[in-house]
């Protein structure tokens, strides 16, 4: 392989590793705001208990995606140094946009969360959970923003002399519509991963404590039993709002990349002509496709497909001959800047099995995690425990599926719009129009060696970090609320709170290991670390 | 000042206050195996860059966001140069992380003792490294016209590198004692007071032999005075720790970084990335920078948005100002982690 494509595989690889923590913190998060100023408003101890377990889980969580985004953050420089110099007039400011405005709310705000138990007045240690979310929620933003600048630039023209782009309406770039909808869609796509793990985690307690014989009017049993129908509420209203936003997207793509909305969405619909670059899909496409039609949600797709394309689906080839004729037939022939493939013919085509795959691995997964949250919400009516065993764990395994649609959405969405880094956007006359190909995007002077070196390194380490991450989450969610916090009820939240007394009289969990010690401090430190 | 300039000043700001800040909780991090000989020590260092460090890292990343928004070309060309040491620094800074916060979920002391000895590594990586990239931006690196490396793989890591790694090193070991016999009380504070005054000298001398090589090199009478009020400011320093005045030490140390900084940024303006190889092949401010339309943006933002920053950021500080001490109950527990008790007295 070539530097381009060890460097592609590296950033795909980190990318989505941190893409699989960040809906979590994203997610839960705003859920969590939710449930801390319930706390905050009702005093009732069920809502801290929430608060202080999913707390928990945030932060053992938040830390590994402030690692990864570290790596995300350098890597333009590192890897793809042509495509920071080329985009850099948009997309720096972005990104630094992101750090000061965002980043530096959500982790001093974090920090004075985790460690203001006890130590600010309530009211104030509310308003820094609040902060800090809004950060994640600002910094989603701006770099998705920056993202969909590269699927649909817009408030830029192209420099006389170096053809790059040069911002004239920053506006513009951070009201793009692409931005909009991918923002939207991603935020709803979040609180599927917080309601899943929600409904998840709360209906393997739940069966556990009917098991082991406990009482339902222990508060452990009400939290959990509360965890769930929020869960399942937010996974079923979030479903649905994907769904809306999702068609948006759609809907843009169909104009803004015609190719890759045809890739991922007409395959079995168009009958298309073969040829050379379509035969390798063809094969593929006509023994499955029916299949997978009978999996996903067919009113959904055939109501995408009826609004936008019976009008004209201009099919793969056609699109990669009009494609062929605007952008060049061939790379241009330029070994300094295209290396292997300066002078090669361009593939338009995004890989079909990729786009047409993901793009159902989205849309089913998500549909899954809707109805394990119909299921969760029917089996736990007006207080119901459900015991079943395929129902309960099926439920849990089942935590995993938003990540996956998660993971899936965004392989859709940046390999689609391959083969161009910076997808011409058609909105602009052709000779006034601006686009990167992706070849062209890699630093010039980095070596093989030395992105593989990188490439494995990341990969071990982060292999390493999932695995132990893993590990701690799963110990720390099987133990339950009480073993994670020996103090549940912390002991005044500030100096002018009224101070209570420890736990309600609740036996769960595998708290209370002989320590007595309950200075607000020990309170700070067990949630804390 | 044209917006070039005032962007070169705001990005050698958001690198100095980065040192500045995690500059400490480096220090504190590679202080762990010399002055943490007790887990209740260890516990009290690490509680005391708790709540900070993960907003003292921000800076970082805003100081590398500040170079690519508004010198691309600059952010373009030291990254691929220096790859593998980049990618050390990163993954330094991976595992740090990490091991902040896993450190204490279990009680097995062996395993809270590998994660301590990650903090300290991870931490040392990322000093070093940081301080290598620092030095060869200010005083060189091998590149040719187009900005891409001549050599292999280390070709930009040679003398400055080095000095800039130990310089970086030196000073935040110190800081970090510093900050220590700031933030805490009771034997650790000592302890912490001790080793800053014995090494306070010998750590300023790196950082300040850097500076002095920038200044000679392309220096001029404000970098020069700028260098004296460092050097200067290590004497206040040494003498303010000897009479026990650890706020003005603090202070004093932080100055010495700030002209330190000032003389280095203040003599390589307006290079941003010189080439060892031809000075006709350096990146300026003025090849590597965006558009002024960018530029002007940005600069309306971050007049908005910097002072907010530094205003919470302050305040969190504030919140927790009070000195932290180990509880002596505690002090002879057998294992790690099942001793996390420091209490508080006020400062
Ligand atoms: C939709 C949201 C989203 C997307 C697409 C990305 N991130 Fe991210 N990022 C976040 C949402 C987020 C977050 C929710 O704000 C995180 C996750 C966990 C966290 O601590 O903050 C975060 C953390 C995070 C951090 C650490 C911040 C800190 O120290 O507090 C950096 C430097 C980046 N990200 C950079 C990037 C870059 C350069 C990306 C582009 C490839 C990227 N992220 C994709
Ligand atoms: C967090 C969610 C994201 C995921 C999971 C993701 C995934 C991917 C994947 C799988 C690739 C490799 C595609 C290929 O080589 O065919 C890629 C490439 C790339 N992505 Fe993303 N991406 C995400 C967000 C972003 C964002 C927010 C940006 C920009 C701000 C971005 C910029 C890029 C760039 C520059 C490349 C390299 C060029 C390329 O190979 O196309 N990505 N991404
Ligand atoms: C239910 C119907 C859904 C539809 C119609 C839909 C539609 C789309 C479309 C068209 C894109 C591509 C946008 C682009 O490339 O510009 C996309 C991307 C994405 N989808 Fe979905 N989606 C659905 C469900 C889901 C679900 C259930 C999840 C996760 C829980 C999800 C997560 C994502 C993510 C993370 C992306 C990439 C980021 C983005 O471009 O927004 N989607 N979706």
């Amino acid at each position: 392989m070539d530097v381009l494509d060890i460097a592609r595989w590296q950033f795909g690889i980190t990318t989505v590793y941190h893409f699989l923590l960040v809906p979590l913190t994203i997610g839960l998060g705003i859920l969590l705001v939710f449930l801390h100023t319930m706390w905050v408003r009702t005093d009732n101890p069920e809502w801290l208990r929430l608060t202080r377990f999913w707390g928990k889980v945030y932060l053992i969580n938040f830390v590994l995606g402030v690692a990864t985004g570290l790596v995300q953050e350098f890597q333009f420089g590192l890897a793809w140094s042509e495509y920071s110099r080329f985009v850099g007039d948009v997309f720096g400011s972005l990104l630094a946009l992101e750090a000061l405005l965002a980043f530096f709310l959500e982790s001093t705000f974090l920090g004075l969360w985790i460690f203001g138990w006890g130590r600010i007045p309530k009211k104030v240690h509310l308003a820094a959970l609040w902060a800090a979310v809004i950060g994640s929620i600002v910094s989603a933003y701006f770099i998705i923003a920056a993202n969909s600048w590269m699927q649909h630039p817009v408030g830029v023209v192209a420099d006389d002399t170096t053809g790059r782009p040069v911002q004239v309406d920053f506006l513009a770039v951070l009201s793009n519509n692409t931005a909009l909808a991918a923002f939207t869609h991603t935020i709803v796509a979040s609180l599927m991963v917080a309601g899943a793990l929600l409904v998840g985690v709360g209906l393997y307690h739940l069966r556990k404590r009917k098991l082991a014989g406990r009482s339902v009017d222990e508060v452990d049993h009400r939290v959990w039993h509360r965890s769930v129908r929020i869960g399942g509420w937010v996974s079923l209203a979030a479903f649905v709002l994907v769904a809306l936003t999702g068609d948006w997207q759609a809907k843009l793509m169909y104009q803004q990349q015609p190719l890759k909305m045809s890739s991922a969405e007409a395959l079995c619909e168009t009958e298309a002509p073969a040829s050379f670059s379509i035969f390798a899909w063809n094969k593929l496409g006509s023994n499955e496709c029916d299949d997978v039609h009978s999996i996903t949600v067919p009113g959904l797709l055939s109501f995408l497909a009826h609004n936008d394309f019976s009008t004209a689906v201009p099919g793969v080839n056609q699109l990669q001959e009009e494609y062929a004729e605007v952008y060049g037939a061939t790379y241009p022939d330029d070994p300094a800047r295209f290396g292997a493939l300066a002078g090669e013919p361009v593939d338009y085509q995004p890989v079909l099995a990729v786009t047409y795959w993901s793009f159902r691995l989205m849309i089913g997964m998500g549909a899954v995690s809707a109805g394990v949250a119909a299921y969760a919400l029917w089996s736990t009516r007006r207080g119901r425990i459900p015991t079943s065993r395929v129902g309960v764990y099926g439920s849990l395994l089942a935590v995993g599926a938003p990540f996956v649609a998660n993971a899936a959405g965004w392989v859709f969405t940046e390999m689609g719009r391959q083969p161009f880094v910076v997808v011409p956007n058609p909105d602009v006359p052709v000779d006034e129009q601006i686009w990167f190909f992706t070849a062209q995007a890699v630093s010039p002077g980095v070596t093989a060696a030395e992105v593989w070196t990188s490439l494995v390194a990341l990969t071990l380490v982060y292999g390493v970090l999932a695995v132990i991450e893993v590990g701690l989450l799963t110990r720390f969610i099987r133990a339950g609320i009480t073993a994670g916090d020996t103090s549940p009820t912390p002991v005044g939240t500030g100096p002018d709170d009224d101070r209570r007394e420890g736990p309600d009289g609740d036996a769960g969990g595998a708290g209370g290991d002989g320590r007595e010690r309950r200075t607000p401090d020990d309170d700070v430190l067990q949630f804390a670390y | 000042m044209d917006l070039q300039t005032l962007w070169f000043a705001a990005v050698a700001v958001l690198w100095t206050g980065f040192l500045l800040l995690e500059g400490f909780d480096f220090g504190v991090a590679a202080l762990l195996p010399v002055l943490g000989r007790r887990p209740a020590d260890r516990h009290l260092m690490l509680r005391s860059i708790g709540p900070l460090w993960d907003g003292n890292e921000v800076w970082l990343i805003t100081a590398a966001g500040a170079v690519f928004a508004a010198f691309p070309g600059w952010y373009a060309t030291w990254l691929p140069v220096l790859y593998l040491p980049f990618v050390l620094v990163l993954l330094g800074l991976i595992v740090r992380a990490v091991a902040f916060e896993w450190r204490h979920q279990s009680h097995d002391p062996r395993w809270d003792g590998t994660w301590t000895h990650v903090i300290t590594a991870g931490s040392l990586i990322a000093a070093l490294g940081v301080g290598a990239a620092l030095a060869t931006t200010t005083l060189g690196l091998p590149i040719d016209a187009d900005g891409i490396r001549v050599g292999g793989s280390f070709a930009g890591v040679g003398w400055t590198a080095l000095l800039g790694a130990v310089a970086v090193g030196a000073f935040s070991v110190v800081h970090g004692a510093l900050f220590l016999a700031l933030k805490t009380d009771g034997d650790i504070r000592l302890r912490a007071r001790a080793l800053a005054l014995r090494w306070a000298p010998v750590a300023a001398l790196p950082l300040l032999a850097w500076a002095l090589v920038a200044h000679l090199r392309y220096g001029t009478p404000v970098t020069a005075a700028l260098w004296a009020v460092a050097a200067l400011a290590v004497l206040v320093t040494w003498v303010r720790i000897k009479v026990d005045r650890e706020g003005q030490a603090f202070a004093a140390w932080a100055v010495m970084l700030v002209s330190s900084a000032a003389t280095i940024f203040g003599a390589a303006y307006p290079v941003v990335v010189p080439s060892t190889i031809d000075p006709a092949f350096d990146v300026t401010i003025a090849t590597a920078s965006v558009s002024d339309y960018t530029l002007t943006i940005m600069t309306w933002v971050a007049a908005f948005g910097l002072p907010v920053v530094l205003g919470y950021q302050a305040w969190t500080y504030w919140v927790f100002r009070k000195r932290l001490t180990a509880e002596p109950q505690h002090e002879d527990a057998p294992a790690a982690g099942t001793a996390p008790a420091p209490g508080e007295v006020p400062a």
